[in-house]
């Protein structure tokens, strides 16, 4: 279904997330990659992936560090172009678009693709601000909707009680697990139908990660969510599907149980085994 | 703030689709995309509209005191009276004065500049440095007429309590005094060139029983050295275009000489004197203001260039 | 043992160690000397001119006679000049800034560009002088007013102005502006709502060095051709003017007619100096208070 009306191509809005089921119906596909591949400048980083992530499941890229994880998730919202001599070859599309064309209007793509990040990066600005930024460059100005906005993400982002009476506060008082999570609050302000999270606990404690965890289990159930790890164990914990990463290369991709119980391929086995990584 | 609507949270508008809204209508914000840019590529496009009127205003009038001068006797020419009935206009004067002027300051403030920048890198403890260091860059901060009037109302008058054949105006005093405004230039841009010299370096020397001031002159140095001519570069070419300090302390006399005991005119000094002289536009002497800046640009823009080049030169050493 | 005392008494190491510490001693007093010289110039300044400090000093018009001399024209002239420089720098600096470091990708342009204003970063301030007279005193026909002086002052600082901002805005952490291009905002809107308000402590501190170099300068002006003896008041961007450097200038030469003005030159500097030294605090404030961690 290419819309390539006005020159730009449109990303239809569906109200996907507000349907809470999570059954066995089938699920649609989110993100189809087709035969990516990635280059920065001569560097051949992400090699022929293909790839099909649902709606409102969680999936989880591991492999060891210098894989093309992180280069692949920052693909799918674009933002892998903020380094200069980036090339690419192949497809993805979202939602039946094709991100990687040049119609596709990156700032559109990027409102329904939100994303978290390996450090906790909230902007130097109060809590609520913070999270009312999203709405703010999206043209929402009544304050009484900004409050609702507000109130509702960093609800749903499991940290209102903790922040609530502190609102105006500047954000980096927080500890980092609350950085943390208002990144998320901040990223689920706009509502997006994605949310990319890159190593979002690597810069974390055990019991904030504990806490982001849980909160993404949460968000399940009305976003689809793929994140990057290094731990092995969290993408175990909270993941329906895992892609095993290994030089820009997809080895392998399947339900998070059996690639971890039982792995087809011998690398992977190696690797979630700890022979190498 | 958020107690009030905390009622209709559950009803609430659905964001992604008012977002969507809005990005329909088109809003200013596309045109800001493509207006801003260009704004600010007209507002970087200034320095560059500066330069050019620079060498278009000095180029364009010093031609027409090229035509009444030649240009070879302009710079051979070692007589300057461009008041006199029979005017002359040999720039030679007013290169040795410049010449000598930065001389001195260089004579003064590279040795000093240096022993600092040695004190500051090798031998201060980090807590002295970070007194020192910006209590030395006041010295850069004090305007340049404060300097002039300083050479002029005590340093001269220190020297003649010494040396009295120094007359009332010399190149002496405001070389001297000159070279203090340059210290911290030298100080700072050689202790900058010590300090990214690898420890590892310092280290190999030291562990082979050196002291530490053999390990500075013998090994510190030279590896940083450089650095250190840029900043002798750099020191340099501001003597040259220093303007206050010469115009007040080394008076007009247009002296073709060595005598450091008497005034000398800088070239800056004489193109303070002729435009504050109100020198009638269009006549040679208005001209030759133009004439002498050029030389004094073109002078400055080496040494610039020339620092820029041995610097680069360094910076490619590790 | 013993072969280590031999191997101290043959390199000689108890002359190399003196060595050591007596020019250890040398390039201490080296450092102390540009500082020895600092304070012998502001208690110099300060024995001659600080008696004649008062409020009528402050408040009075020039005049030829010394007892009656007083600097409010020079301040009010450099206080307008300033009402120039302040927006002419701040609009084209950080303008400039903001397209060198963030718009401009790199190659030939920007490489010109910045090429050109560290070269004019080095050009004489007297020549901008000449620049002034040239095309705002005569070319537009200004004349020395404050406008031509505004300008002129303006176009000096600016090369300092545009590499200070640039360092603000190349310091601002890349993942403040990831997190906001991820949430879908425009480059400009990133700009101006992220990066730009996380730069502004160090701008400001960055323009108001600038601003207190151009408050000092000298030599430009007296290019213009300001007149020495300036009675009225400026009022406004078009009426002539004069500076307080440019009050310390003139009393200076002609200390010799009147020994008094030097006197008042001293006082005048006095006056400079505590303007510049209040400007240099109050920017090492914002530096000090603003400084944040990422």
């Amino acid at each position: 279904m290419s819309m390539a009306t006005d020159n730009k191509v449109q990303i239809e809005v569906s109200n996907n997330h507000t349907t809470t089921e999570n059954n066995t119906t089938q699920k649609r596909v989110v993100y189809d990659t087709k035969n990516l591949n990635l280059w920065y400048s001569e560097n051949h980083a992400l090699k022929d992936i293909n790839l099909e992530m649902k709606e409102n499941e969680v999936t989880a890229i591991i492999g060891p560090s210098g894989c093309g994880k992180s280069t692949y998730i920052k693909t799918l919202n674009r933002m892998v172009e903020l380094v200069p001599g980036v090339s690419t070859t192949g497809s993805i599309a979202y939602k039946g678009n094709n991100i990687l064309d040049k119609a596709m209007n990156v700032e559109d793509l990027r409102t329904r693709v939100g994303m978290v990040f390996q450090k906790p990066n909230p902007f130097p600005k109060s809590i609520y601000e913070n999270v009312a930024y999203g709405p703010k460059i999206h043209g929402i100005k009544k304050k009484a909707l900004l409050d609702d906005i507000v109130e509702k993400s960093l609800r749903g982002a499991a940290i209102w009680d903790e922040v609530k009476d502190r609102l105006n506060e500047n954000a980096y008082g927080l500890s980092g697990g609350q950085q943390q999570r208002i990144c998320i609050a901040r990223c689920l302000a706009i509502e997006p139908d994605v949310i990319l999270m890159d190593e979002p606990t690597s810069a974390l404690d055990p019991i904030s990660t504990l806490k982001i965890e849980e909160l993404i289990k949460e968000l399940k159930q009305k976003y689809t969510i793929i994140i990057v790890t290094h731990n092995m164990q969290q993408a175990a914990r909270i993941s329906d599907r895992t892609v095993f990463m290994l030089n820009g290369e997809v080895v392998e991709f399947s339900e998070t149980d059996q690639l971890f119980s039982n792995p087809k391929d011998k690398r992977t086995e190696d690797y979630i085994t700890g022979r190498f990584g | 703030m958020a107690k009030s609507s905390g009622s209709n949270l559950n009803s609430a508008v659905n964001v992604s689709e008012l977002i969507a809204e809005n990005k329909k209508k088109k809003s200013i914000n596309n045109y800001m995309e493509k207006l801003v840019p260009a704004i600010l590529f007209l507002l970087a496009s200034i320095t560059v509209l500066t330069t050019i009127g620079i060498l278009y205003t000095l180029i364009s009038q010093a031609v027409h005191f090229f035509m009444e001068i030649p240009i070879l006797d302009f710079f051979t020419g070692t007589e300057l009276k461009p008041l006199s009935q029979n005017p002359e206009f040999g720039i030679l004067p007013l290169l040795n004065g410049t010449i000598f002027s930065s001389l001195i300051a260089i004579l003064v403030a590279g040795p000093i500049g240096i022993m600092s920048a040695i004190y500051l890198s090798e031998y201060a403890s980090d807590k002295l440095r970070r007194i020192l260091k910006p209590l030395l860059e006041v010295l850069a901060g004090i305007p340049t007429i404060v300097y002039g009037f300083f050479a002029f109302t005590f340093v001269t008058p220190l020297i003649r309590s010494i040396w009295p054949q120094v007359e009332a105006t010399n190149i002496l005093s405001p070389g001297i005094v000159m070279g203090v405004m340059i210290i911290p230039m030298i100080a700072s841009l050689s202790e900058d060139a010590m300090t990214s010299v690898p420890n590892g370096i310092r280290e190999g020397s030291l562990a082979m029983g050196t002291t530490k001031l053999e390990t500075t002159i013998k090994v510190v140095i030279p590896a940083a050295f450089s650095g250190i001519m840029a900043s002798f570069v750099l020191a340099i070419s501001r003597a040259i275009g220093e303007t206050m300090i010469v115009t007040i302390a080394s008076g007009s006399s247009k002296n073709f000489t060595f005598d450091l005991t008497q005034s000398m005119q800088t070239m800056t000094a004489y193109i303070v004197e002729v435009s504050g002289g109100e020198a009638p536009a269009g006549s040679t002497l208005y001209y030759s203001l133009y004439a002498v800046a050029l030389t004094l640009f073109v002078f400055t823009l080496i040494m610039n260039l020339l620092a820029k080049y041995i610097s680069r030169k360094f910076r490619e050493e590790y | 043992m013993e072969n280590l005392e031999a191997l101290h008494e043959n390199n000689k190491m108890d002359a190399r160690v003196r060595k050591n510490s007596i020019w250890k001693s040398i390039f201490f007093l080296s450092t102390l000397f540009g500082l020895v010289v600092l304070v012998v110039l502001i208690a110099r300044v300060l024995f001659q001119g600080v008696s004649w400090i008062d409020l009528d000093f402050i408040t009075a018009r020039l005049s030829t006679n010394a007892d009656r001399a007083g600097i409010m024209g020079a301040i009010l002239g450099t206080v307008w000049v300033m009402l120039v420089v302040i927006p002419v720098t701040l609009i084209i600096g950080v303008g400039s800034a903001i397209y060198l470091e963030l718009y401009s990708k790199k190659g030939i342009i920007r490489s010109f560009i910045e090429m050109n204003i560290s070269n004019l970063a080095g050009v004489p301030s007297i020549v901008y002088g000449l620049l002034g007279l040239t095309v705002f005193v005569r070319l537009m026909d200004f004349g020395n007013v404050v406008l031509a002086g505004g300008l002129t002052l303006a176009l000096l600082v600016l090369p300092i102005l545009i590499v200070s901002a640039q360092e603000a805005l190349r310091a601002v952490p890349g993942h403040l502006s990831e997190a906001s291009y991820g949430m879908g905002a425009t480059k400009w809107q990133t700009i101006r709502r992220i990066i730009l308000p996380a730069a502004i402590p160090s701008i400001l501190t960055g323009s108001i060095l600038s601003l207190s170099r151009a408050i000092g300068e000298t030599a430009p002006l007296t290019v213009l051709g300001i007149p020495a003896l300036l009675i009225p008041f400026p009022g406004g961007l078009f009426d002539t003017f004069t500076a307080l450097p440019m009050q310390i200038y003139y009393w200076t030469i002609d200390a010799s007619l009147v020994a008094e003005y030097a006197n008042l030159a001293a006082a005048t500097i006095i006056v400079l100096l505590l303007i510049l030294f209040i400007l240099n605090s109050v920017a090492i404030i914002i530096r000090n208070k603003f400084q944040q961690r990422y």
